[in-house]
């Protein structure tokens, strides 16, 4: 074996990889928000709803758990557009990252609202809390604090998931690797330092979580476990 | 353009038929390595810990794709013919290690302290707790969640297509450049996806319950 590595190309191209990494960052923040939104709906109608609801939460859900990311992402992107649908790539990339971390987030809420008692409602009830502030607060944020690490990891391998939308040209960190790789022939090199750009950002989502978990249950702040 | 008929049918299965033996591949390599790792996550010996321990953080905090592009071009450096086959094995591999080892350490480590302490007061040695005590006992624990963990690999073997390694998503890109009808093909593709891994995940769920059934 007698390569030589070469990281020279980083001089001038460094500005693709930012540019690259800020577009994997913007695109897992916004499908992050969503998918949590639709994940807890969806998991508050297959628990609480009635069975016409149910069931077809149910389908997404196990549809979308049993198909690869890949096929989903060229089913939005491809198949949309060939029906008369024209989105660019990165709405395309969005929307099938939503729709997949949505089908996730609904199991792992579902756990979660699942964990919490029957006598938590009544007591609400009896407080005269209104249906809404029950659900916020008896609910959503005790069930969220007791399924946080589940979501938080969900979240980090959505992020490490993401890269499968450089398949479609969404010009985010792994498409800006294939680019570079196709110009200066230093393939190894240009996905050492994507790899350890990914590394990077995992640390980095994964204690931004932390923060978040921090400053969103103050109960645990205080008593250092979950309720 | 060329009118979508049977035969492409045939061809998408008999390309879902790789994907199976990619997936097979990787479950019989992942679990040799992830019982290694698990076992390395569990020892005695501190290094071999943080060893073990930082393969699996390297591994978890890397997309699969991006560890795929480096094993097929690695390998093409260290002088080896870039077979997709080999490459994609390997990855997956790595992949499902990481995974396998990171869910086995905690089926070890559920086993309850007291059957240590009593494998030790019979006087058994370390391998006779691990092959006589601990590991039967932690099996039980580990088919669920193991099973659960195949439906991922199944479906990340479909990241192999960014190889060229003709799988069942590449054999539908394959497809959709003669055909151009892309919704059709990448539909029939999902649902041959979903034939193959939700009889795994049915399996994984009432596994669940009757080991939860026994406690």
């Amino acid at each position: 074996m007698s390569y030589e590595f070469d990281f020279s190309f980083l001089a001038e191209r460094w500005p693709d990889f930012v540019a690259g990494a800020w577009l994997t960052v913007q695109l897992t923040v916004v499908s992050i928000a969503l998918g949590l939104a639709v994940g807890t709906v969806c998991a508050l109608l297959r628990v609480y709803g009635n069975r016409w609801v149910k069931a077809p939460v149910g389908f997404y859900v196990e549809l979308i758990r049993n198909t690869p990311l890949l096929v989903q992402i060229f089913i939005v992107y491809f198949g949309l557009s060939s029906l008369g649908l024209k989105l660019s790539a990165e709405v395309s990339a969005v929307i099938a990252l939503v729709v997949n971390m949505g089908a996730y987030t609904t199991e792992i809420m579902r756990a979660g609202i699942q964990s919490i008692q029957r006598t938590q409602l009544e007591a609400a009830d009896c407080l005269g809390l209104t249906r809404l502030q029950t659900i916020v607060h008896v609910v959503l944020l005790p069930a969220m604090e007791r399924v946080y690490p589940a979501l938080s990891s969900q979240f980090v391998l959505l992020m490490l998931a993401s890269s499968i939308t450089s398949q479609i040209s969404a010009e985010e960190l792994t498409a800006t690797a294939n680019l570079v790789q196709s110009d200066t022939y230093r393939s190894f090199e240009v996905y050492i330092i994507v790899a350890v750009v990914y590394l990077a950002l995992s640390v980095l989502y994964r204690f931004t979580f932390w923060l978040v978990g921090l400053v969103l249950f103050a109960r645990k702040r205080k008593l250092g476990t979950a309720l | 353009m060329i009118q979508l008929n049977a035969n492409h049918f045939i061809y998408l299965l008999q390309a879902a038929q790789w994907t199976l033996l990619l997936s097979l591949i990787a479950f019989v390599g992942g679990s040799v390595a992830g019982l290694v790792l698990a076992l390395l996550r569990v020892s005695k010996i501190g290094v071999l810990r943080i060893l073990a321990s930082g393969y699996i953080q390297l591994i978890q905090g890397t997309p699969l794709l991006i560890i795929l592009f480096l094993s097929y071009f690695g390998l093409g450096i260290m002088g080896f013919k870039l077979v997709p086959i080999v490459a994609a094995g390997l990855s997956l591999t790595l992949y499902a290690a990481a995974f396998l080892g990171e869910i086995w350490r905690g089926c070890i480590e559920a086993v309850p302290r007291t059957q240590w302490e009593a494998s030790d007061c019979l006087g058994l040695n370390r391998f006779q707790q691990y092959a006589y005590v601990i590991l039967p006992q932690s099996v039980r624990l580990a088919i669920p969640p193991t099973v659960g963990f195949m439906v991922q690999i199944v479906k990340n073997t479909s990241l192999a297509s960014v190889i060229g390694f003709v799988e069942l998503a590449r054999a539908g890109q394959i497809v959709n450049n003669s055909t151009f009808e892309p919704f059709t093909i990448f539909t029939v593709v999902a649902a041959i996806y979903f034939a193959m891994c939700y009889p795994l995940s049915l399996a994984a769920r009432a596994l669940e319950r009757k080991a939860h059934a026994g406690r």
